[in-house]
């Protein structure tokens, strides 16, 4: 390895993992992998999908056994063969979804499995004494007993950071931790990396935000394909370097991909007559009353942070929560009171942002999946035969180029960018008017995510009508035609052609107003 | 993780194994009914002998769908309740109930065997659109919802019947009746041929129809069908009421063979073999995946097991120790974690 900013020297390893392989059935996912984490220091693992990343993590912490390879932690070989022999040996992970009781308190959960007592009898003193000192590890200053299931994500993450640095821990393995988090919450989560990398941890940090890999990583590891590309310093690669290397570029392309992508403003034609009305819509406790409408040819997105009440609205305009005030119309009929299957009725079509809990089936196969809602409006007696079925999942799964080994295959089985293309293909089958896309774009490689938003800007121009929910301001601005932007369920306003600009939309959630 | 999990180009599916999971999950109830022939064919030929008297065939064999095709009834009913991820408890009450109807019906009123078994029928699909009532719009968990009736029905029954046992005449409609359950067609056994009859339209309707994924969908992920536009209410519904009639099919065979109704043995504890049939043929009591198939077999390997201890002179008092035995062979074989114990599938 020859790039600069390479990096070889260095204190000695905390982990040292040599040559690590790892096959599943028709894939190498890890081939010959050396990896190295020092002490004190927050190593960033990068890739894009299907570069590892996963498998590597589950091979420290005991998910995977590798099928070659060594990994040493203190220079005494590991061989976790399950979380917790792994966690035994000094690795800890938290994974993205959190392995937490949610009817336990929080103490209860840090310390759920080695609650300290005697004779089986539980010492809940010395239990809290314990959680407490966890908690204020990770600077975690909220009420002990309180039960996690009624906990923000934000202190769900702590606790289980809490949890996992509470074992000892030499090393601790963030899998996308920020995922789910705003950027206040990310910047305390960041404070807590810090102060954890300052105690002599080594911390793996598992992420798609770029910012966040400069802000808080020491050295940058990157993978693709199952191989190493390197290992780097963050402040000597290039923001653009990274890039390249992780989409196996040369720089040169890099900059190409820089330029501007062409965005919506200019290109579209004139919108048609409006195909969802919401009026002083809204719900109590979760969003204040508001009006929007979304017109035929139309991209309307939504921008706010995480919680501003992007989903609600969302979720209020399918009928899948009861709103408390307010009216909804669907391509003109007013639904009341507004259920899915109403709106459903009337041309609309909703992929929600919890795609494995809200969308997809997972036991059942692509076909089934796909053929879902078609068979859900026609009824019992007019069942689709399975040729029929077959036939219309076969067109989706070319068009949408779903990856998948037959329609037959399970859709659990797909990754992230396929599911997410099973679910719009559900909903491009039944035809419909308006389509509401919760975050279609989160968690997919990058080359699904191109795909969804041609695709948006396709249906749009088709003459579709789109509302669309990123958390990502620069999708949002080159997608959409219109965003409204949103701050604590209030919307605040929307802003349209050469207004539409990340800097503004900034500025109004920020708070200020005009220039 | 989920969203970057594994390779891209998966698709992944490193876990899955053959003979686990609803498709194959009657593989093992098959084998247990397959080493219970197999056994028998050693132990006592006569088992197989099938021999045609009075143009009625006969033997070990057509006795056991005869006598088993009241569980078989049964297990195909509660097939679709367990998948939707609910539990019909009241199966055998209302077994008790719709016999006791038609009986009363046949006799003090002296209605014909086709309206008495008429209503026998509607009076159990009703009893089970009450548990569906409570379980898809009340919301009232499966279990305690279908436990009152358990509890209830039988009480129904015996006030209905006015806590006697009403045995059939001697007349001509009750002797048309009763060819439901000791009749021959094509020499035959009725029972046996109601049993699988249903089993096989039933498995037709829902392989050919999308009930079968609608039921599917529902008890997988109630959330996400609702939000694709199903009506997961309308599903479970039609699931209990289905249940109920099965059970009302069963009470129906169950009179007829014994020519009397009696509202307190009727059906006690058939609930339990119909869900040990559902469970043991390898669909899991959480809802999604349902294999009628394997309640099919779980069933008909139960009725072997009571056929095989019988013709050993086993005690009936004795012969749910066995048959409990042979259940949790079928279950251990059908743990994951258990065969890996001795390495019978793959190893991780």
């Amino acid at each position: 390895m020859t790039d600069a900013g390479d990096d070889s020297a260095g204190p000695p390893a905390l982990l040292r993992a040599e040559a690590v392989t790892k096959s599943f059935p028709g894939v190498k996912a890890l081939a010959g992998v050396d990896f190295d984490v020092r002490a004190g220091e927050v190593h960033a693992l990068m890739g894009e999908n299907g570069a590892g990343k996963s498998t590597l993590i589950k091979v420290l912490s005991g998910v995977h056994r590798p099928d070659a390879g060594r990994v040493e932690l203190d220079g005494r070989p590991v061989r976790p063969d399950s979380p917790a022999s792994a966690e035994a040996s000094g690795i800890s992970t938290v994974f993205q979804e959190l392995t937490l009781v949610p009817r336990l308190s929080i103490a209860e959960n840090i310390v759920l499995g080695r609650q300290p007592g005697r004779c089986g009898f539980v010492s809940w003193r010395a239990s809290y004494r314990r959680a407490a000192a966890a908690a204020a590890r990770v600077g975690l200053d909220v009420d002990l007993r309180t039960e996690v299931g009624s906990c923000s994500t934000a202190v769900r993450q702590m606790v289980a950071i809490a949890r996992a640095v509470d074992l000892d821990a030499k090393l601790l393995v963030l899998d996308e931790p920020t995922s789910s988090l705003d950027e206040g919450e990310s910047q305390a989560l960041f404070d807590v990396m810090r102060r954890l990398k300052e105690s002599g941890l080594g911390l793996v940090f598992v992420t798609h935000f770029l910012d966040q890999v400069y802000a808080v990583t020491d050295r940058i590891t990157v993978l693709r394909n199952g191989k190493k590309v390197g290992t780097y310093r963050t402040a000597e690669l290039p923001r653009v370097e990274l890039i390249g290397k992780m989409l196996g570029k040369d720089d040169r392309e890099v900059e190409d991909l820089d330029e501007p992508s062409l965005g919506r403003v200019g290109v579209k034609g004139t919108p048609g007559d409006a195909v969802l009305r919401a009026s002083g819509l809204g719900r109590d406790g979760a969003m204040n009353p508001f009006d929007l409408e979304v017109r035929s040819g139309e991209v309307v997105g939504l921008a706010g942070l995480l919680g501003s009440g992007r989903t609600e609205v969302l979720r209020l305009c399918f009928g899948l929560d009861r709103p408390t005030a307010g009216t909804l119309a669907v391509g003109g009929t007013t639904l009341a009171p507004p259920t899915p299957r109403r709106a459903i009725a009337c041309g609309a079509a909703f992929c929600p942002e919890d795609r494995k809990g809200e969308g997809l089936l997972l036991d059942l196969s692509v076909r089934e999946n796909i053929a879902l809602a078609i068979q859900a409006s026609r009824g019992v007696r007019a069942s689709l035969s399975i040729d029929a079925q077959r036939e219309l999942a076969g067109r989706f799964v070319s068009a949408l180029r779903i990856k998948c080994p037959s329609v037959e295959a399970r859709v659990g089985d797909l990754s992230g960018g396929n599911q997410q293309k099973v679910l719009l293909a559900r909903w491009l089958a039944m035809e419909p008017a308006v389509l509401l896309l919760d975050e279609p774009t989160r968690g997919i490689d990058i080359g699904a995510k191109a795909d969804v938003a041609g695709l948006v800007a396709e249906l749009a121009d088709a003459g579709m009508a789109v509302l669309f929910v990123s958390s990502e301001l620069d999708e949002v601005v080159q997608s959409c035609d219109r965003v409204a932007v949103l701050r604590d369920r209030v919307k605040l306003g929307e802003l349209t052609g050469p207004d539409l600009r990340e800097d503004r939309i900034v500025r109004m959630i920020a708070g200020r107003h005009g220039d | 993780m989920g969203t970057d999990a594994e390779p891209a180009t998966d698709p992944p599916a490193p876990r899955r194994r053959p003979f686990s999971g609803a498709k194959g999950g009657f593989i093992w109830p098959l084998c247990g009914l397959i080493a219970l022939l197999v056994f028998n064919y050693f132990t006592s030929p006569s088992f197989f002998s099938l021999e045609i008297r009075d143009g009625h065939l006969y033997g070990s064999l057509v006795d056991i769908f005869n006598r088993g095709s009241i569980g078989i009834v049964l297990a195909v009913g509660m097939t679709l309740v367990i998948a939707t991820g609910g539990v019909d408890l009241s199966v055998g009450s209302v077994m008790a109930i719709s016999g006791a109807i038609a009986a009363l019906m046949l006799g003090d009123v002296g209605a014909g065997p086709v309206v008495a078994g008429f209503c026998g029928i509607v009076a159990a699909t009703f009893a089970g659109l009450v548990n569906g009532f409570l379980v898809a719009v009340v919301r009232v968990q499966p279990i305690v919802a279908t436990l009152v009736l358990m509890v209830s029905g039988r009480g129904i029954a015996r006030f209905i019947t006015g806590e006697r046992v009403i045995a059939l005449r001697d007349d001509a409609d009750a002797t048309a009746f009763e060819a439901i359950g000791t009749g021959h067609v094509f020499g035959l056994p009725v029972p046996a041929l109601l049993a699988v009859g249903l089993f096989l339209a039933t498995l037709v309707i829902v392989r050919r129809t999308v009930l079968g994924v609608f039921v599917t969908a529902v008890g997988a992920n109630e959330r996400a069908s609702r939000a694709a536009g199903l009506q997961g209410r309308n599903v479970k519904l039609a699931a209990y009421a289905f249940c109920g009639f099965c059970a009302g099919l069963a009470g129906l065979i169950d009179v007829a063979n014994i020519r009397a109704a009696d509202t307190i043995n009727s059906g006690v504890f058939t609930e339990l073999d119909a869900i040990f049939a559902v469970v043991v043929g390898g669909t899991v009591l959480t809802g999604g995946r349902f294999t009628l198939l394997g309640s099919f077999v779980g069933a008909l390997l139960l009725q072997t097991l009571l056929t095989t201890m019988y013709s050993y002179g086993v005690a009936a008092d004795t012969a749910p120790i066995y048959k409990s035995l042979v259940i949790l062979m079928v279950c251990l074989l059908q743990s994951r974690e258990f065969r890996d114990a001795f390495r019978w599938g793959r190893s991780p």
